[in-house]
């Protein structure tokens, strides 16, 4: 019995979702060996050797799978696993990132398995708990497909040290480029604050910040305290952010340490993002808002006083 | 071309869901039901091609019991062409699905394939791909622009970071992220105007599809709910409380 985690990465550096997704295979119980697919991505898999608890690293380094089109990285992954045969891998993880979200579940119906989808707890090998409906049930789900495919709720488990292990690294020959499809470009925002996901402390604003100029006072407290910047979904509809800073169940989840809510309502959809946090704060002029039934500590004042008042003080 | 739109009907986005005392599911009685919201973008996606000339037939098609007509409906009202019922009353898995959609593709050939990136019940995030697969399609999944050019649609994917292009060889599969449009709302003649148009009524068996699951719910439950917060008078009684009581700062 092994556990095949695909690994989430750059090429040129492993993503902290991997080892989340570890975190949730050692508790399943098996040897873990991690699928490193890319092009040149020899710093990855080097990095992706490290992890502790890793037994094996598979390495398939080949133009075709450089950004991850699931058209080529899927047949590669069903391919791992049949080859296997039955003695093979038991359960295929990856982490719920836009990345593991696109491939495995065209992995699972090349293997004519059901997939489980954002599991935030591991019951035993072939039960796990997943949230339904924005958050608002939890289901306990139980598999008895051969092969269980997976994707990991990173802020569900605790990643595992990124150093202490010394997994051997083999090569794995791909198929070629399936041709269905083609990488064109991407446009990545650009960020010197922590990541979303993985920052301790999140500071987000909603429709209530008014403009993307006001934004300014968010990542000036932001700063102050090693904060990353997230925004619902009004504010980014409303054009104040990109979208890849919204946070709820259409956008990233977060369970950071600190989550502060400025000028945010509270919706089911923002809060299926972010509930899990340790402390929610919320600022809100609005003393109904929803957002203060989940607040840990709420503050009814109006943003623009408050927010540089806090940022003056902390 | 023909374009193939799945819609899914969901309890609306604007309930809040109660778990049932027994833990067997959430408590959909009395509870009012709508299109997925994705699938609305889906179909609004559809027409658009269809109003720029370069989709010239809409399908639009579901799964579910016979109430999800309604939805269909809509989705006959905001411009689509036809509709096909695929009659199921067991919750389906989205292997199942995908294998019943694969047989609705196989029938009508459509060049395009739109869905919702996810359904706001199960929250699964699969069908789409899973659809891929089963076709050997290409999929640009999270799609927030779809441009078509020759035998190749181009996609503007919302991934993590920011925003990923890919061309993709005809046919493909899209699923619709929030940021692809804004639907639009069907106009009472429109609404009318479609309880003419045809719908279809297939089962399952017909189709010749098995929907047997290898995964089964045991329990649902309500989410552990938070303890109740308090409301701090001033800036300085918060820092103070995060610093010494919440020690998080």
């Amino acid at each position: 019995m092994a556990i095949l985690v695909i690994a989430e990465h750059t090429n040129a550096a492993l993503a902290a979702a991997t080892l989340n997704t570890v975190a949730a295979a050692a508790k399943i119980g098996g040897d873990i060996h991690v699928l490193v697919a890319g092009a040149n991505a020899a710093a990855a898999a080097e990095a992706a050797a490290k992890i502790a608890g890793v037994a094996k690293v598979l390495v398939a380094d080949n133009a075709a799978y450089a950004h991850q089109l699931p058209e080529n990285v899927a047949p590669l992954i069903a391919l791992l696993v049949k080859e296997q045969g039955d003695k093979g891998y038991s359960h295929i993880l990856a982490a719920a990132t836009s990345n593991g979200k696109n491939i495995l579940p065209r992995v699972a119906a090349l293997l004519d398995v059901d997939q489980i989808s954002e599991i935030i707890a591991v019951e035993s090998a072939d039960t796990f708990k997943r949230p339904i409906y924005a958050g608002n049930a939890i289901a306990t789900v139980q598999s008895s497909a051969s092969v269980k495919v997976i994707t990991v709720r990173s802020t569900g488990f605790d990643s595992v040290a990124a150093e202490g292990g010394s997994a051997a690294v083999e090569a794995v020959s791909g198929s070629a480029d399936a041709g269905k499809s083609a990488f064109v470009g991407e446009e990545l925002a650009k960020s010197d604050r922590p990541e979303l996901t993985a920052a301790k402390i999140v500071v987000s604003g909603g429709r209530g910040m008014q403009n993307g100029d006001n934004f300014k006072l968010l990542y000036s407290l932001a700063d102050k305290l090693g904060a990353g910047v997230g925004a619902s979904r009004a504010a980014v509809d409303a054009g104040f952010v990109p979208n890849d800073m919204q946070v709820g169940q259409t956008g990233k989840i977060v369970a950071p340490q600190l989550y502060i809510a400025v000028g945010i309502s509270g919706a089911i959809q923002h809060l299926a993002g972010m509930k899990d946090s340790k402390v929610i704060v919320a600022i809100n002029k609005d003393e109904e808002a929803p957002i203060f039934q989940v607040a840990d500590y709420g503050l009814v004042a109006d943003l623009f006083e408050a927010v540089p008042e806090l940022e003056g003080v902390v | 071309m023909k374009v193939l739109v799945a819609v899914k009907r969901v309890v609306d986005y604007n309930v809040k869901v109660r778990v049932k005392a027994d833990n067997s599911g959430v408590d959909l009685a009395n509870v009012k039901m709508s299109m997925n919201p994705f699938c609305e973008i889906a179909v609004e996606e559809a027409v658009r091609l269809k109003e720029k000339g370069v989709a010239s037939e809409i399908v639009v098609v579901t799964i579910g019991p016979n109430t999800a007509q309604e939805q269909l409906r809509t989705a006959l009202a905001l411009g689509a062409d036809r509709a096909i019922l695929v009659e199921s009353f067991e919750e389906l898995n989205s292997l199942a699905v995908a294998k019943l959609l694969k047989a609705v593709v196989d029938k009508e050939q459509p060049q395009l394939v739109i869905l919702g990136k996810q359904a706001i019940d199960s929250d699964n995030n699969q069908t789409g791909q899973m659809l891929g697969a089963l076709t050997g399609y290409a999929q640009g999944t999270f799609a927030s622009k779809v441009e078509v050019a020759g035998d190749k649609v181009n996609v503007t994917r919302e991934i993590d970071g920011g925003l990923q292009t890919v061309a993709l060889n005809l046919p493909a599969i899209v699923t619709t992220d929030l940021r692809l449009n804004e639907p639009r709302y069907a106009s009472l003649p429109n609404i009318m105007k479609a309880k003419k148009k045809p719908l279809d009524v297939v089962t399952p068996d017909a189709l010749g599809v098995s929907t047997a699951s290898t995964v089964k719910t045991l329990k649902v439950e309500a989410p552990a709910a938070r303890q109740a917060g308090i409301k701090v008078k001033s800036v300085a009684e918060l820092v103070e409380k995060l610093k010494n009581e919440a020690k998080v700062i």
